[in-house]
């Protein structure tokens, strides 16, 4: 009965997108404005239907009820409850009812909380909002059933790939699909923008909390999955350049663009076009993504079902909402006022340079992680690694970090070159006291980039706080501090990359119990090796007692064993300190009763994630400040109107 | 001047949108074929996988009619979705054999009872020797011998209905 | 400066910073990107030592010869038509044994031994089911129906 239920909300709440687009459509271009009144009542029904619809498949998963094929498939009645729970998401019909939700209950919220509108772009919006969700109704629908049941049901489910039963996945894909998913608000934004022809500052000052909200999501997400990534696949590594992670970073790049853009329309109403193709190309982003990964078309370590046949119901679905929306642009733009003039040394331009380095950044990420799917198009196979990736990133990001850097501290309008350098005159210094010091003490041995890399976050960090600087620090507002955090963030987040990638000592080793291992200033005694015996799974656990000259401390790291289905993976031990983390895979066992270790002894790495966090944080920062401010200029009108 | 960058993205995601479709719709490569076809089946002697059908060698499959061998595993969820496919071949007369891979005899029992058994012989490989011999590089796959026990055409993945005709007139040419 | 001269001025900063980036990637995925190669393909093509691409093919039953070291191994690749030896030092994946499916990224050296520096085994044992979504089946006919 739970599943019938749960398909019936999905039908009624694709019923009613379809209903939400008539009655926008009808209500705006075919004279019948009276239909209007009930788009948002429409919208907030969507919404809650679709979150009915995937309370009970988790209630399903919970229940491990095994006549859902869905269940079935997917999970095992001796799971722990949280990857049941998890569970409901880790698999594609799950993930894209996920995806169906979020865009319901975004759209919901669009419908009930945005205020600062105009009427008529507001019902546009939410006209768009229902014509995007009706294709992933239809998909969920016709291809990817959730609900489908299994007659007879099987005595017990398939269980959970085993690199997928982990609490960090219990977190990041969703938070991820919130961010992902929260930038169709976007991107309905831009349209309903440009069928109504208002873009202007009020527009993207409408839009921006929506961006910034989708934004953090997408940011904690990211950095969450790369921690996840970082611990679980034991491989010490935090980012692999494979097409899923890529499939997450596009949209993220384009929606910090976005981000700035968007700011820059809200303040100084220029750069229209840009933005509302931003905004556009954001969630396409989203969609192509989805696309690589879910078709099957690029091989990757974390392979979702591979299927031809979804893969033409996406493409069908992109083809026909990104290549709708670009034509939409360029029918419509034209006839949308350019925006107002800046100078060429104004915080403006500074904006734009984040703009073009980001979006070069997009372009290099995209054409690396296509060009395998291109040269196979003339009969070659190629992957495209890290290599690739690091050798062109890297320079533009540091670069674009130098924009950051520069960015608060010129004013909007017109700045005065000399002043700007005179701002930047302290980090300047720090660069280049560190470049001589680390010349001297490191020349060599380190690499280009991470050498870089430790300069540009140092000064690049003494830049970003400048903003605070002579202020009064409690009358600041939040959204300056929301900017100052975020940018910090940048910089520290920069800094862990670097000194991960200059200082990591790594150490691979066959030892006996009883063995000593010398690593980087640690000392390892592997004691033993015990069996133990988990909820699903047994594993061959490693106690050893770790100290660098203090209190010794046990870590255990396994190499795990699940029976359903059968399947072998390392659990890597870490042991987090103040300046960086040891990081021990447990391998298999080798002749003479000696087992594989490996060790890294990670300087300052677990800044990558801090920083990631900082960003998150910063952005939340911003959005509760320009709503709060929002908010107290209301109530102050009002209460001067009484 | 303008209106090529306003129409530019268009343009350009109309191109990335042909060059998905080619990547969807050209046959799939990256599995790993088997380099026996045409030549004769590698030798091999298996153990009976379940209980009421005797065990399998590699000389049972050279019997002067074409058979089809059938790479399978109780675990494995694309094989009970071409189980009624192979009833449907068995009930045209086609003789199969199976060589269940990593597998144990109550399983493929169970397995068999839950979704017919097609099979004449079926042999276990517990440690998916033969399934390498053989140049399968998973499950299910099936395979077109020729009455003279050589391997006349591999079939990757699990048989679907529109495969069946496809199937039969393979063993019509390995006559 | 008048605001047509700033507006050039930022379309050609963005028309160099674009080409600049293309010609930067063209001449990086060159480089970069790697090649795969079946040992038929290393045997009838070459690979010049050094260049980075991947390997592909079955582990060869037997190969398998684990270094005094105990974390190198040495393996024979072979996919039917011509076999390569190959060295990798590390914790290989838990699916990667002899007879399995893998691919192996890294170099040869002069002496015509791939040196992997990374083992990709295949993922997972199963292929995944295509048209199970939705479907139902029947006991006693055998068949698999599209749910109503």
């Amino acid at each position: 009965m739970i599943a019938e239920t749960g398909l019936a909300a999905l039908w009624l709440a694709a019923a009613l997108a379809l209903l939400q687009l008539f009655l926008a459509f009808a209500g705006l271009k075919g004279g019948k404005p009276d239909l209007l009144v009930a788009v948002r009542p429409a919208a907030v029904a969507q919404g809650v239907l679709t979150a009915i619809a995937f309370a009970l498949l988790i209630t399903l998963f919970l229940r491990s009820d095994m006549s859902v094929l869905l269940v079935a498939t997917n999970s095992h009645s001796m799971k722990p409850w949280l990857y049941k729970f998890a569970g409901t998401w880790g698999n594609h019909e799950g993930s894209m009812l996920l995806w169906v939700t979020v865009m319901g209950v975004a759209g919901a919220a669009v419908a009930l909380f945005e205020r600062a509108l105009r009427r008529d772009t507001h019902m546009a919006t939410l006209g768009g909002q229902a014509a995007i969700s009706l294709g992933f109704y239809a998909f969920l629908l016709f291809s990817s059933n959730p609900f489908a049941r299994i007659d007879p049901a099987p005595a017990d489910g398939q269980g959970l790939n085993p690199l997928l039963q982990d609490p960090g996945l219990a977190f990041h894909p969703p938070t991820l699909y919130l961010g992902y998913v929260g930038l169709s608000v976007a991107f309905s934004f831009a349209i309903g923008a440009l069928l109504t022809r208002q873009v202007d500052a009020a527009f993207a000052r409408a839009m921006r909390p929506w961006v910034l909200g989708a934004w953090v999501l997408l940011t904690l997400g990211i950095t969450a999955g790369s921690y996840w990534a970082y611990y679980e696949l034991g491989w010490g590594g935090w980012w692999f350049w494979d097409p899923v992670e890529n499939a997450s970073l596009m949209p993220w790049l384009a929606a910090t663009a976005l981000l700035h853009s968007v700011t820059v329309l809200a303040t100084r109403d220029a750069l229209r076009a840009w933005t509302v193709m931003l905004a556009v190309i954001a969630f396409s982003m989203s969609m192509v993504g989805t696309f690589l990964v879910r078709s099957g078309i690029l091989t990757s370590v974390h392979a979702f079902a591979v299927d031809p046949t979804r893969g033409s119901f996406i493409l069908v679905l992109l083809a026909l909402y990104i290549g709708g929306a670009l034509a939409l642009f360029g029918w419509r733009i034209g006839s949308v006022r350019e925006g107002a003039p800046f100078e060429l040394v104004s915080r403006e331009t500074m904006l734009v340079a984040n703009n073009l380095l980001l979006s070069v950044i997009l372009g290099v990420v995209l054409i690396g992680t296509l060009y395998p799917l291109m040269t196979e198009a003339f009969g070659h196979k190629v992957s495209v690694g890290a290599p690739y990736f690091d050798r062109i990133a890297g320079p533009l990001a540091l670069a674009l970090m130098v924009v950051l850097a520069a960015g608060p501290l010129t004013r909007w309008r017109r700045d005065r070159a000399a002043a700007v350098c005179k701002r930047l005159l302290i980090p300047a210094a720090i660069a280049i006291l560190l470049f001589v010091s680390l010349s001297l003490l490191a020349w060599g041995r380190i690499g280009l980039l991470p050498f870089l890399g430790l300069i540009v976050a140092v000064s690049v960090g003494a830049a970003s706080i400048a903003p605070l600087w002579k202020r009064n620090l409690l009358r600041t507002p939040l959204f300056t501090w929301g900017m100052v955090i975020a940018h910090l963030g940048c910089a520290v987040s920069l800094a862990g990359m670097a000194c991960d990638s200059a200082f990591t000592v790594e150490k691979l080793v066959a030892a006996r119990p009883g063995d000593t291992i010398q690593t980087a200033g640690w000392t390892l005694r592997f004691a033993r090796i015990v069996p133990i015996a988990g909820d699903n799974w047994t594993a061959l656990q490693a106690d050893m007692r770790v100290d660098r000259g203090g209190a010794p401390v046990m870590i255990h790291p396994q190499s795990r064993f699940f029976a359903s289905p059968p399947t072998t993976t390392s659990e890597a031990a870490l042991l987090t300190r103040w300046n960086g983390q040891l990081y021990v895979v447990l391998g298999e066992e080798v002749e003479g009763g000696r087992w594989q270790i490996r060790i890294w002894w990670k300087p300052f790495v677990t800044l990558i994630w801090l920083g990631g966090v900082m960003i998150a944080l910063g952005g939340a920062l911003a959005l509760v400040g320009r709503e709060r401010r929002g908010w107290l200029l209301k109530w102050r009108a009002r209460r001067a109107a009484a | 001047m303008r209106t090529i960058w306003i129409w530019l993205p268009l343009g350009l995601f109309l191109a990335f949108v042909g060059l998905f479709a080619s990547g969807l719709f050209k046959p799939d490569d990256r599995v790993i074929h088997s380099r026996l076809v045409g030549q004769p089946l590698p030798a091999f002697t298996l153990p009976a996988a379940a209980s009421d059908r005797p065990a399998l060698a590699s000389s049972d499959l050279a019997t002067g009619k074409p058979r089809l061998l059938n790479i399978f595993a109780s675990w494995c969820v694309p094989c009970a979705a071409e189980a009624p496919q192979l009833m449907a071949l068995k009930q045209a007369g086609v003789a199969i054999d199976a060589i269940a891979i990593r597998d144990a005899r109550p399983d493929v029992d169970g397995f068999l009872r839950r979704y017919g058994n097609p099979y004449a012989r079926i042999g276990l490989d517990a440690r998916s020797g033969v399934q390498i011999a053989l140049g399968s590089s998973g499950v299910p796959e099936t395979f077109v011998i020729d009455g003279r026990g050589r391997i006349a055409y591999q079939h990757i993945g699990d048989i679907r209905a529109d495969d069946v005709p496809m199937l039969l007139a393979r063993l019509r040419d390995a006559q | 400066m008048k605001a047509k001269h700033q507006r050039l001025i930022l379309a050609l900063a963005a028309l160099v910073a674009i080409i600049g980036a293309g010609l930067l990637a063209v001449s990086a995925l060159k480089d970069e990107a790697a090649y795969f190669y079946a040992p038929a393909d290393v045997k009838a093509k070459g690979v010049e030592p050094g260049k980075a691409i991947r390997l592909g093919g079955m582990v060869v039953g037997g190969s398998l010869k684990r270094a005094a070291d105990g974390v190198t191994i040495r393996f024979d690749v072979t996919d039917g038509k011509a076999t390569v030896p190959a060295m990798f030092s590390g914790i290989a994946p838990d699916l990667f044994k002899e007879g399995s499916g893998v691919v192996a990224e890294g170099s040869f050296d002069a002496k015509g031994t791939f040196i992997a520096t990374n083992l990709l085994a295949k993922h997972d044992e199963r292929y995944m089911p295509r048209e199970l979504e939705g479907m139902n089946y029947n006991a006693s006919t055998h068949e698999m129906k599209a749910e109503q």
